[in-house]
């Protein structure tokens, strides 16, 4: 990924900062400059408390394609990992990783909550990209 | 003006593994090294977390307390910064959203860089420069396989964040002790540390921890029976022991901050780690000696009491305890994935 979009991405990916509508209270992520319910364009900034329910989810056991040629040498070396469809308790679902549990422990419905980890390393020399993962909520 | 520590968050990752694990991969007698370095298990990071991640959770605990927007500085203590060149501290004030007008820096000063940061934010606020700044150490701890090392180097750290406004712990006195000694070091672009074997020992830890030690309570006019707790930086189990006992502190005074035998070396986070450890259940009034020990080498150390805002702290933040507790065991394969 390039580097202006991971500084841009940076309140998304680090503190979960989606957009609130101001007209009809729908609450997006990530962000959005129009809501898709009712067309505002005065979209604020929102920050999501980072807990919410595993909706569905799915283990990975093989690495990830590289179309761009970004080699992804931590990811790579990651699997198996639990990648899961997350609904936050304010409402947006997001896609994100379990870390830090078995396999038994994972379930749907399961409660989980936001942690900060290491997302991608662009290659040796590039630029190391952090943000939220998920875990277990006990 | 009453100075000290007005908020602390702990961080530790939840894997471990136990010494009889790494010990069956080097070919050596488990029960021999346990005894040698009175040390069961240690911590391991998770293959996506580092000093940056370590730092971040335990700063989002520590300003659970207290109005963040009051912090200056951010300094962060370590000695496995995930970049050469760009600042771990400005990862964690961005996590923890302070805005932009602050100072920050990253410090190195092998496994004392934590405790030097408190030294710099109590001079900024003891100046009146600002009204809080915020210190962290932080280590995923290298250590070369089958090198003796492999069986303490470990991953964890603490934040402290230094006030003068609804202070829980005060700091009375800080000293330190300094001086060329080159007794463990890591050349740049090189991969693991390299160290002097025992000359770690007597010239570099005991040298260092038992001359600040003397000095604080020399300063501060007390004497080993006027604490209630002591903590002195734990490259093993038997080094603070023996330090402790040469210095005239009981085992009760140093358990509940000796945590080396659980989670191994944290490098920059031991000595805070500690410190964080009893925090969270040290009474008001109770006094507290903290040395820390970087090789190269130094030892700084500080002298504190505890005030009755602590219990509100206590009642909020994450327990080491029960950091230590959370774990998951992995074998030396998943050991070698995570930390290389």
């Amino acid at each position: 990924m390039a580097v202006p979009k991971i500084w841009r991405k940076i309140p998304e990916y680090y503190n979960l900062i989606g957009k609130l509508c101001p007209e009809c209270n729908a609450k997006f992520f990530p962000k959005r400059t129009v809501c898709k319910n009712c067309g505002c364009t005065r979209m604020q900034d929102y920050k999501f408390e980072g807990k919410g329910k595993i909706v569905t989810y799915t283990i990975i056991r093989t690495s990830m394609s590289d179309p761009e040629q970004e080699i992804n040498e931590q990811a790579a070396r990651n699997i198996p990992y639990a990648l899961a469809i997350i609904k936050l308790k304010e409402g947006p679902m997001l896609t994100a990783q379990i870390i830090d549990c078995g396999d038994s422990e994972l379930n749907i419905g399961k409660k989980v909550k936001k942690v900060f980890r290491k997302i991608l390393e662009n290659g040796p020399s590039g630029v190391i990209q952090y943000g939220y993962k998920f875990k277990i909520d006990k | 003006m009453t100075v000290g520590i007005i908020s602390w968050g702990s961080y530790i990752p939840r894997f471990r593994i136990k010494v009889e694990d790494i010990a069956k991969a080097n070919g050596s007698n488990p029960e021999q090294i346990k005894n040698a370095l009175m040390i069961s298990e240690k911590s391991l990071p998770g293959i996506d977390e580092d000093t940056i991640t370590i730092s971040v959770e335990a700063a989002r605990q520590a300003i659970k307390n207290i109005d963040s927007k009051k912090i200056g500085a951010i300094y962060i203590g370590s000695e496995s910064h995930p970049y050469a060149v760009k600042p771990t501290s400005t990862v964690v004030g961005e996590a923890i959203e302070l805005g932009n007008n602050y100072t920050a820096a990253d410090l190195e000063f092998a496994c004392k860089a934590g405790t030097a940061g408190i030294q710099i934010c109590l001079g900024l606020v003891k100046s009146g420069m600002m009204d809080m700044a915020l210190t962290g150490g932080a280590d995923t701890a290298q250590s070369k396989p089958g090198d003796p090392l492999e069986y303490t180097a470990a991953a964890g750290g603490a934040v402290f964040v230094i006030g003068k406004e609804d202070v829980v712990a005060v700091i009375n006195e800080t000293v330190s002790f300094t001086s060329d000694t080159p007794d463990f070091w890591r050349r740049e672009k090189e991969e693991y540390p390299s160290h002097g074997g025992a000359f770690t020992g007597q010239p570099a830890y005991y040298r260092h921890v038992i001359n600040a030690t003397k000095n604080l309570m020399e300063k501060a006019k007390t004497r080993p029976e006027n604490y209630d707790y002591a903590i002195f930086h734990q490259p093993n189990g038997k080094f603070p022991r023996r330090v402790a006992k040469i210095l005239g502190f009981n085992e009760q005074q140093i358990s509940p901050g000796l945590l080396v035998g659980y989670i191994g070396n944290t490098y920059s986070g031991a000595s805070m780690l500690g410190l964080a450890a009893v925090l969270d259940i040290a009474k008001p009034g109770q006094r507290i000696l903290v040395t820390s020990y970087g090789s190269g080498a130094g030892s700084d150390s500080f002298d504190i009491t505890v005030t009755d805002k602590i219990l509100f702290n206590q009642k909020r933040t994450k327990k080491v305890l029960d950091l230590i507790k959370d774990k998951i065991y992995v074998d030396y394969s998943k050991y070698l994935r995570n930390t290389q």
